[in-house]
């Protein structure tokens, strides 16, 4: 048998001497030929493994499983991995406990289901500084984004810890960062539907589920460029901030009163964008932003070479109604800015967990050319 | 009488879908993804009762050959007042496609040694992930879906392959090889 080498036989307990036991893996293609060889030759054999892949395969899924196993601290946290909202949320709880100094955690309100809204705010002191807004996952299946965004909180407190990067932006300003900005899509994602993109709310008369936050901003509402229909992925809701979520940042925004830069983030399409969706009319700062945005893509471009376009949104990707940054703007945040990240369709939503680090990476170049710039253009 | 459009506009990005779906469709296979690597130039010409016609520059790469690009022009129309039918489409691919003839015949010979009919789903996973083995499989599903998006692409749409829900081998008494795919497309424009 061993010398039949076009059965590829794999023999895990070789053939020592006459009475001893011979074990092999057999392929699947030889198995017909290697029965018949036996049975032929009156060798008596038995099954020990009826599928080797079969085996391996659980043990593949066991190591996954027990990778996911919860990390002690944000040192050894998977920044490699698409994780779930309680490991999010953990994760927080860990960052903020080993940087009681820098960071704190904010309940800003509660879902439609239930679930505590969580706002990390990093900060070197002062009162009511001027500061900066980040959120990611206001749609849940865009998972790159919150991915992101556990990333980018890490960075935060790495680049204070080394003194570099956005530490020189922290003497001056705050940083407040939604990860998970609408957790009940999240999880709906994680456990039925990966699809998800709404809230998972149901209001009185609706036949569907759940109202699109980025439709529920009182700017433009209900304009077209969002659907009535609840049924929709773009459905704006029965009225404005009729979404927990959506309200309770338009709370915190206007209750703080003194946030300079406001950055929703999103996937997919590769696109760094600004207002306004829900009109043609260029908004006031338009040169401004759009000279920004140039800076912010050719910063992230320069990492790893991916290309985005910008502009405003009416322009460069569709009109919208109702859009976060579009209310923000006419708050008086100048910066507002709307970024999708990776990539441009080949896996769209369903991005590999191996470009989360690139994502992040790249994107945070742009954000931090933004923070810059607010940080200089105070107003 | 064309109009030049800023490579950022939407209009262009969505006619340069629409293209890269029929181009797939005619050009793709299990050997073969075909990538919009950038829109270099848009232009649009508005045409007195026919409709509205974009002339687009195309850089392309096939996703499994990325150290080469491809250029291609193409002609997307979009008829006048027209729900149901297709854009038309012209293209010219400049220079050669890498042939994919010994891939193609390897995918072939592989399935044909199959035991049972291929089964397979959502692919890729919820984590991005698409097993090796099943990626010529990933790519004859955006044959697929590229027929079906520029079947229903319009001014107003901008279609992409979001996921595999299911394919399915169909058993078959000659030497073709059929497969039952359920895709689902995500529209950008209407979410």
């Amino acid at each position: 048998l061993t010398s039949l080498f076009p059965l590829q036989l794999d023999f895990w307990l070789a053939p020592r001497r006459l009475g001893r036991p011979v074990d092999i893996r057999v392929p699947f293609r030889s198995l017909q030929a290697v029965k018949a060889h036996l049975e032929a030759s009156g060798v008596s054999y038995s099954i020990m493994i009826e599928d080797v892949q079969a085996l391996l395969d659980e043990e593949q899924t066991e190591m996954l499983r027990s990778s996911r196993q919860r990390s002690v601290d944000t040192a050894t946290f998977n920044y490699e991995a698409y994780h779930t909202i309680d490991e999010i949320y953990n994760f927080m709880d860990m960052l903020v406990a080993e940087n009681p100094n820098l960071v704190s955690k904010l309940e800003i309100g509660r879902s439609t289901e239930n679930r505590p809204l969580y706002v990390l705010k990093f900060s070197t002191g002062g009162t009511n500084r001027p500061a900066i807004w980040i959120d990611t996952g206001i749609h849940s299946r865009e998972w790159v984004t919150q991915a992101s965004g556990v990333w980018f909180a890490k960075k935060i407190v790495q680049d204070h810890a080394n003194n570099e990067g956005v530490a020189s932006i922290l003497e001056t300003m705050d940083i407040f960062l939604e990860i998970v900005t609408n957790p009940d899509g999240f999880v709906y994602t994680h456990t039925t539907n990966r699809m998800w993109r709404k809230t998972r709310s149901k209001h009185a008369g609706a036949i569907c589920v759940g109202v699109d936050p980025n439709r529920n901003w009182d700017a433009g509402f209900g304009d077209a460029g969002a659907s009535g229909n609840s049924c929709s992925e773009t459905y704006h809701g029965p009225y404005p901030n009729s979404e927990p979520e959506v309200k309770s940042i338009v709370d915190f925004v206007k209750s703080h009163g003194n946030i300079k830069a406001f950055v929703s983030i999103h996937s997919y399409s590769q696109l760094l964008l600004y207002p306004y969706g829900y009109t043609t009319t260029p908004a006031p700062d338009d040169k401004e932003l759009n000279e920004v945005s140039a800076k912010a893509v050719a910063a992230l471009s320069s990492l790893y070479g991916t290309q985005f376009e910008y502009g405003s949104i009416i322009t460069t990707i569709y009109r919208a109604s109702g859009s976060t940054v579009d209310w923000t703007y006419n708050q008086g945040i100048k910066y507002s800015f709307t970024f999708e990240l990776r990539d441009t369709g080949r896996y769209g939503f369903l991005l590999p967990a191996k470009q989360i680090v690139p994502t992040a990476q790249e994107t945070w170049l742009a954000l931090k050319v933004i923070m810059e710039h607010a940080r200089d253009n105070m107003y | 009488r064309a109009m030049e459009l800023p490579p950022g506009h939407f209009s262009a990005a969505r006619a340069a879908a629409a293209a890269v779906g029929y181009l797939r469709y005619l050009r793709g296979g299990p050997g073969c993804g075909l990538r919009l690597r950038e829109l270099r130039r848009a232009r649009r010409q508005d045409i007195d009762d026919v409709g509205h016609k974009y002339y687009l520059d195309l850089e392309l790469e096939d996703v499994l050959d990325k150290d080469r690009t491809v250029s291609c022009t193409a002609e997307v129309l979009y008829h006048l007042g027209s729900k149901t039918s297709a854009p038309d489409v012209q293209l010219t691919v400049q220079g050669e496609l890498r042939s994919t003839e010994e891939a193609d015949k390897e995918f072939y010979n592989r399935m044909r040694s199959l035991e049972k009919e291929l089964v397979a789903e959502n692919i890729p996973d919820s984590h991005g992930n698409v097993p090796p083995e099943l990626e010529p499989i990933h790519l004859l599903a955006w044959v697929a879906s590229g027929y079906v998006i520029w079947q229903n692409s319009t001014e107003n749409t901008k279609f992409h392959l979001a996921q595999v829900k299911h394919v399915q081998q169909v058993k078959r008494n000659d030497e073709d090889l059929q497969f039952d795919f359920v895709l689902l497309l995500h529209e950008m424009v209407s979410q």
